[in-house]
């Protein structure tokens, strides 16, 4: 019996080795930690990073002297999401490196290679990118630092992700030192889709209207009238640009923006509830993603002063968030409630073509109830037809959405523009968030970024 | 060129080693003694073209003229034991023997390639404690009175481990070594042996509660001194030895099974205790989020030996030296690396078929001192085993020890060699056993001839 337990242990030892070396290993090697990769570039030229439509994004180019080069033909558009590999890998250019250096090739011809110590052709890696949105992205964002993310709700593929200000993937070595400068403000190297943390502003009251329809079954009564501001104490809150929206209902309240209707929202709040819904929709919490990325905050706790509940419950105050991490809130409004898991990764190919592996989609949860997501739509929406979002009209098709504006300082007259929406058609909708840092009022700065990217999207060629 | 021999050779190492292992299973089903011989002649071959393809290979890369020097010492050492053992004990049995030799090369290769200053120390302790051993399987067929020492064997033991408790030195945060005149040694290697011996001459004399209670107090002691010294993984080895061996001797489940469950429970109350023992099982549940420092080695292991793949990167090819540790608790991921998963199996496999010729062995002597011994020292190399590889590739908790044979470590190496040696030994007591009972049976039966024989004779008459 003893010798039957312990070959036994023996055989789940193999079993876990095989299983380890067979399944899971692909994974784990491809953590950037192993600096075990770099052996395989000895071996291996790095294959092609591609977008879905075949477009290269970056190749290793061989110079008649036999240099490699790794060439960035889209150079500062996708320089974030793709990364570089010339100095530690980011982006995509980390998430696929195993892949890159590792060649499927048919097997002959390796052994054949390998015993003429020529290197091989390592896999290509097709992305989810969509060159045609992120370049209108990129466009659109002109000289303004900020990011735009696109979403497809239904899968979770990450259409665009732009970030400025950026810099030349192909010129990294050279620009290394600047880039890197202590007193260098504008830290071009960062993700700002990603690892930019932001006051919401205004797109936070998705987040208050959710909280808010949770604690009141019966919200579809709620009335107020605005007078322009509030006050709680000493502390009082304004509408932007000193609108009086006068009397109004929940759904007004929320299209055209009114900072005194959700401050008095934010009072009759429970802090706990409040808490706990958030970090339902992932505020202090771990995101699905696979780079780098910054966790977004919301501290609001019991026996805060009004000022705070005030401040926050129309994105001010202590609550910090990514774009990022905004797109994927609304992206789960778009999709009936559920969570997608954002990726970049389609699938790998031979340098031939053949397909090594494929990616699919991969739902992370719920993060609300369908009719939730449907109420919260209608309201969403309302923002485009009759809000602050009015620029987005006459797409041809309908788009939902919320503007905001988040002051950052205590000088009132700076602020970053917000937009996050998402096309309602029905069929493989974009979920679209833009940022634009220190610009002014979102319905000005950051809506006319989105407009472009969604009529790009909407002439037909990239809607399926 | 030396690429292409590099690249090629990997493809040969993996065939070497799974043939050898094929026959390391099939040779015992053979019939008939010729075959017999000759598959372990086979096994031999195997293992010198496996040796002599690597050091080539390892002269190739560093075109260092000692290394070829260092394999001819080597090869005239695994030479000299296979011919000696072979006209000193004919009756040997030769599985072990070469098994163990293989294991032996194994771990003189992949140290030479690590580091050649260790790889030198390991062969030196390999061959004194070869020589040594010659004598273990004499003295133990001609002492019996080996098996009535039982409390010098626990006393010694124990006094060992407590002497290192309190002045050992520490290596790792566990304290294990004791030096002697600038010579380091880890006794609890050695209290292996005399534990075994311990509780096997307790146990063949008698299971009744009382005694069993008393072998027990004292086993305990020599696990809770190991605790104290932060040696989990010895402490672990000889719990479960013991536990194998009271109920092979007792017959007991219930001994088994209350065994467990103080297992389970000193598990529970020493991962609440101790800091190291929770660090070590954070490590092992995610070891990613630990990476930088607790998570590391294993970390580092993982990415060995995934980076090798199934047919490793090649000898010499590999990193292995980015593993913390990597001679002694990790020598499993080194190989690996660099020989690749194909041959991985074939070391466990190699590993399994020890273990399972030391419990062959241990069931067919009728002698219980012997057979608990043999039982014991089986468990001991088997767990031991399953507990380094286990912790190298995260299938548990890593808990510090190390490849029998393989790893580096110079105690280690005596120990283990003493204990093939003494398993040997008990192999050659099982043969006479069977041989004596063999010779009765024809005598029983001559005589039962002669009688009928002579009846006949006289009916005829």
């Amino acid at each position: 019996m003893i010798t039957y337990l312990f070959t036994g242990l023996f055989v789940l030892l193999i079993g876990y080795f095989v299983y380890f070396d067979a399944v899971l290993s692909p994974e784990v090697i491809n953590n950037p930690y192993n600096s075990r990769q770099d052996a395989f570039a000895n071996r291996v030229v790095r294959g092609k990073l591609l977008a879905s439509d075949g477009t290269v994004l970056a190749e290793t180019v061989i110079d008649g002297d036999g240099t490699e080069v790794r060439s960035y033909p889209y150079g500062n558009a996708f320089a974030h999401v793709i990364g570089y590999s010339t100095r530690g890998r980011t982006g995509v250019e980390s998430l696929a490196n195993f892949h890159l250096l590792t060649s499927n090739a048919f097997f002959g011809e390796r052994i054949a290679k390998e015993i003429r110590e020529e290197k091989n052709i390592g896999d290509n890696v097709i992305t989810t990118l969509e060159p045609r949105l992120q370049q209108a992205a990129y466009d659109a964002l002109g000289s303004h630092r900020g990011a735009v993310v696109v979403l497809e709700a239904k899968t979770g593929k990450i259409l665009t992700m732009v970030s400025k200000p950026d810099f030349d993937p192909n010129r990294v070595n050279e620009d290394w030192d600047a880039l890197n400068k202590e007193d260098n403000s504008e830290s071009a190297l960062y993700n700002r889709a990603l690892q930019g943390l932001y006051p919401p502003g205004s797109t936070f009251k998705i987040v208050t209207l959710l909280n808010y329809m949770r604690e009141n079954p019966s919200y579809e009564d709620f009335h107020f009238n605005c007078r322009g501001s509030l006050t709680e104490g000493n502390y009082t809150i304004s509408c932007y640009g000193k609108n009086v929206h006068g009397d109004e209902d929940l759904r007004k309240a929320f299209a055209k923006s009114c900072n005194t209707a959700f401050s008095s929202i934010g009072l009759s709040l429970e802090e706990g509830i409040f808490k706990s819904n958030c970090e339902s929709l992932l505020f202090n919490a771990e995101l699905p993603l696979e780079l780098p990325y910054s966790k977004s905050a919301f501290t609001l706790k019991a026996g805060s002063t009004p000022a705070e509940r005030m401040m926050t419950a129309i994105g001010q105050g202590e609550t910090l968030t990514s774009p990022m991490h905004m797109a994927m809130i609304v992206s789960s409004i778009a999709n009936e409630g559920i969570l997608m898991e954002p990726y970049l990764l389609e699938r790998v190919e031979t340098y031939e073509g053949d397909v090594v592996k494929n990616y699919y989609p991969s739902v992370y949860g719920s993060l609300m109830s369908r009719e939730e997501a449907e109420a919260l739509t209608e309201y969403m929406k309302a923002v485009v037809t009759e809000g602050t979002g009015s620029k987005l009209g006459n797409l041809g098709f309908p788009v939902a959405g919320k503007t905001g504006t988040a002051e950052y300082s205590s000088n009132k007259d700076e602020s970053h523009a917000w937009f996050v929406g998402f096309s309602d058609t029905g069929e493989d909708d974009i979920v679209v968030c833009v940022l634009v840092e220190k610009a002014g009022a979102g319905s000005e700065y950051a809506v006319p970024v989105a407009r472009k990217v969604f009529e790009v999207w909407g002439d037909g060629n990239i809607r399926k | 060129m030396t690429n292409l021999i590099v690249e090629l050779s990997k493809f040969a190492f993996i065939i070497l080693i799974a043939l050898y292992t094929l026959l390391s299973f099939t040779i015992l089903k053979k019939k008939s003694q010729g075959e017999m011989n000759y598959g372990w002649k086979l096994q031999n071959l195997l293992m010198f073209f496996f040796h002599l393809l690597a050091y080539v290979v390892l002269y190739l890369q560093t075109e260092e003229i000692k290394i070829l020097i260092f394999y001819l010492f080597q090869l005239f050492l695994l030479q000299a034991v296979i011919v000696l053992t072979g006209v000193i004990y004919p009756k040997i049995n030769r599985l072990v023997l070469n098994n163990m030799c293989m294991l032996l090369v194994i771990g003189f290769i992949m140290l030479t390639r690590l580091s050649y200053d260790r790889a030198v120390r390991q062969f030196q302790m390999a061959a004194v404690s070869l020589v040594l051993a010659m004598v273990i399987p004499l003295l133990i067929r001609k002492c019996s009175f080996l098996q009535s020492l039982p409390w010098i064997y626990g006393g010694a033991g124990l006094l060992l481990l407590t002497v290192v408790a309190v002045f050992g030195d520490t290596s790792n945060g566990a304290k294990l070594f004791l030096k002697i005149g600038g010579f380091a040694f880890q006794p609890s290697e050695f209290v292996k042996l005399s534990f075994v011996f311990f509780v096997a001459a307790r146990l063949s004399k008698s299971t009744a509660f009382k005694d069993v209670a008393l072998t027990t107090v004292m086993a305990a002691f020599h696990v809770i001194v190991l605790v104290l010294s932060k040696d989990l993984g010895g402490a672990l080895l000889f719990f479960i030895a013991y536990l194998v061996m009271l109920y092979v001797a007792a017959k007991n489940p219930l001994y088994f099974l209350s065994g467990l469950g103080a297992g389970s429970a000193a598990a529970w109350a020493g991962y609440h205790l101790f800091s190291h023992v929770r660090v070590r099982v954070m490590a092992w549940s995610d070891p990613f989020q630990y990476i930088d420092k607790e998570g590391y080695q294993i970390t580092q292991s993982l990415f060995a030996i995934g980076t090798g793949g199934w047919f490793g990167m090649g000898l010499g090819q590999g990193t292995p030296n980015k593993i913390p540790v990597v001679v002694e608790d990790f020598m499993f991921s080194a190989i690996a690396e660099e020989f690749g998963g194909i041959f991985s199996v074939c070391l466990i496999l190699i590993c399994l078929s020890c273990f399972m010729m030391f419990v062959n062995i241990a069931m067919q002597i009728k002698n219980n001192f012997y057979k608990y011994a043999a039982l014991g020292l089986g468990t001991l190399y088997g767990f031991q085993v399953f507990l380094t590889i286990g912790g190298a590739i995260k299938f548990i908790p890593s808990t510090g020890v190390t490849l029998p044979l393989v790893s580096s470590g110079g105690s280690s190496m005596v120990a283990t060699i003493a204990m093939f040696a003494v398993i040997q030994g008990m192999y050659l007591l099982k043969e006479d056993e069977d041989l004596r009972i063999e010779k009765e049976r024809k005598q029983r039966a001559k005589a039962r001839a002669k009688k009928t024989g002579a009846g006949k004779k006289e009916k005829i008459r």
